[in-house]
């Protein structure tokens, strides 16, 4: 007799929580309609993800019938979904390739770009390193693995540590494209699991070197010193600085941007323009990227 | 009758349900890992790198890892069995019943900190202290990750192996004693041989936990891909690199396809000593 009532008993729970989960569906829906709550879908760069997520937070605190997604997935994936028509804007720390354009004008679509901040790494040392500055050459050098000592670079006769992020780190992918021009780090290198690590370590480990989104660098400035870059050997070195950045003169830097499909209507202008405007830049410092100008 | 038999199904249900859930991962890991013999084969495994982000070559060779695993693992048990085992062995047969009741629940209470906190112990306190000690420039090695994993292990085989002691008849102590031998000729020669295989399966609790520990290693071993034998030199672990790269790895891609191969493999080991265990438990008599 307990067996079949058992039987019933879990069929009714599985019932009910689906069930449940169909009326939830349900009444997300249905304010939609009711109260005029709009959808905005944002789509891209998992670089930006954490910054585009604390943008559309304060968008939905400051506009409260404003409903936003934001997903990662990568720059490619973002703009496929802008050119599908699956997301009203796409993240990208790239710009559009001219592919992806005639692409997207064949399906009548034509995305608009909006440059929305800047991502500079700097590179970092320990503060007893007497190293101050290093050419965009020798970086390279360095994380490849063809320059191991810092006597190579003109330093003491010390072997270079080499910190780099994991792999699934959009800044490892950045400083891997850009100024290792693609090759491949070298297997010496340590990975470490986020930003605190990486300046935990080079704080603690004096002939160490690693790289780190430049807000972060500067938080950290008593305990890790940032290296001024040389774009060449024949050109002066760079400090980073927002400055520097924005006027281009700091090579490890990218401008991050914003797409929509088409010229910005509506609750997408809307966004655009929070994403510009001053209290949207100070977000962009706090996540650790440069704002412009 | 009926409602006993229904009873007794039940049971059997809840007692095969494990068996079930370790057949259901095995089949996910598989469905999940097999595209991968298509496309770029299982010899990409056997390679001697792993980079599985790179715009020249992926490579996906598992045997870096595999040794770093190694490395650690042997660390780890190198420096905790004989400190366990002779920790059990006093807790056992020579400690005052008073210092039993203080000593035990502490070294238990060893395997109930958690293992980010060990991790990050490992990284601030360790890693330094180890660096100093041996001169080095980095403390992130395969040498502060077996310690750490090691601080793991003790309580586990200290426990169990124990238990193992204590489980010895006492008609076997007192037999010795009335022969003359002495109480450390009794411990040494009687207890422990006795106790031996107990004391083995222990180890291999250990092991097995070794092996699957994550977080503590992922902080503080360095993660270089390297197949070295040197404990001096950072490594990267089998476990270690599924938690650091499965969180942002495309679905489905072949680097995904390749994590889910270290899985399996790592699952196999597992299965592999606790097989052995049991092996050397039940040619000893302990179990049945």
């Amino acid at each position: 007799m307990k067996y079949p009532r058992l039987v019933l008993t879990v069929l009714a729970i599985t019932a009910l929580v689906f069930n449940t989960g169909c009326s939830n569906n349900g009444n997300q829906q249905q304010p939609a309609s009711a109260e005029q709550s709009r959808y905005l879908t944002i789509k891209g760069s998992d670089t930006m993800v954490h910054l585009v997520s604390q943008w559309a937070e304060e968008f939905m605190k400051k506009v409260p019938t404003a409903d936003l997604s934001v997903t990662g997935g990568g720059s490619g994936t973002g703009i496929a979904a802008l050119l599908n028509n699956t997301t009203d804007i796409c993240a990208a720390s790239r710009s559009i390739k001219k592919k992806e354009i005639s692409l997207a004008a064949q399906k009548n679509i034509h995305p608009t770009e909006f440059k929305v901040a800047m991502d500079g790494i700097a590179l970092v040392v320990n503060p007893a390193n007497p190293i101050n500055q290093l050419t965009l050459e020798q970086v390279k050098k360095i994380f490849t693995g063809t320059v191991s000592n810092w006597q190579q670079v003109g330093g003491p006769d010390q072997p270079i540590l080499v910190l780099s992020r994991e792999s699934s780190s959009g800044t490892f992918v950045f400083f891997q494209e850009h100024v290792l021009a693609k090759a491949d780090f070298t297997h010496n290198a340590r990975s470490l699991p986020g930003t605190s690590a990486m300046i935990q370590n080079i704080a603690t480990d004096i002939w160490t070197i690693g790289y780190a989104g430049l807000g972060y660098a500067q938080q950290a400035a008593e305990k890790v010193k940032t290296l001024a870059i040389a774009p060449t050997a024949k050109q002066p070195a760079i400090i980073p600085s927002e400055a520097t950045i924005n006027s281009g003169e700091y090579a490890i830097a990218r401008p991050l941007y914003l797409y929509t499909g088409n010229e910005p209507t509506g609750l997408t202008k809307e966004f655009l323009d929070y994403a510009l405007s001053a209290p949207g830049q100070a977000i962009v410092r706090q996540a650790g990227y440069v704002p412009l100008q | 009758m009926n409602k006993d038999r229904a009873i007794q199904i039940g049971f059997t249900g809840i007692a095969s349900s494990s068996i079930l859930v370790v057949g259901l991962i095995f089949l996910f890991l598989f469905k999940e890992a097999v595209p991968f013999v298509k496309q770029p084969g299982l010899t990409a495994l056997l390679d001697s790198r792993w980079i599985p982000v790179s715009f020249q070559l992926e490579r996906f060779g598992i045997l870096p890892l595999a040794a770093g695993t190694l490395l650690v693992t042997g660390i780890a048990m190198l420096v905790s069995v004989p400190l366990s085992a002779l920790a059990a062995v006093y807790i056992a047969e020579v400690a005052h019943p008073l210092e039993r009741e203080i000593l035990k629940p502490f070294i238990e209470l060893l395997a109930s900190i958690p293992s980010v906190v060990l991790g990050f112990f490992g990284l601030v306190v360790l890693a330094p202290l180890i660096k100093q000690l041996f001169g080095l420039n980095s403390g992130l090695n395969a040498f502060t990750g077996g310690l750490l994993l090691a601080l793991m292990a003790i309580p586990t085989i200290v426990s169990v192996s124990e238990d193992a002691i204590n489980s010895v008849p006492t008609s076997f102590r007192n037999g010795s004693m009335a022969l003359g031998a002495s109480r450390m000729q009794t411990i040494w020669r009687v207890v422990v041989p006795a106790a031996l295989p107990g004391i083995l399966g222990a180890v291999m609790l250990g092991t097995g936990r070794v092996i699957g520990e994550t977080m503590a290693v992922l902080m503080v071993t360095g993660n270089a891909a390297l197949i070295t034998s040197n404990p001096l030199s950072p490594v990267r672990t089998m476990t270690a690199s599924i938690a650091a790269e499965m969180g942002e790895v495309p679905f489905g891609s072949i680097h995904y396809q390749a994590l889910f191969w270290v899985g399996i493999i790592l699952l196999l080991i597992t299965f592999g000593l606790n097989f052995v265990a049991r092996r050397v438990s039940v040619r000893y008599g302990m179990m049945r």
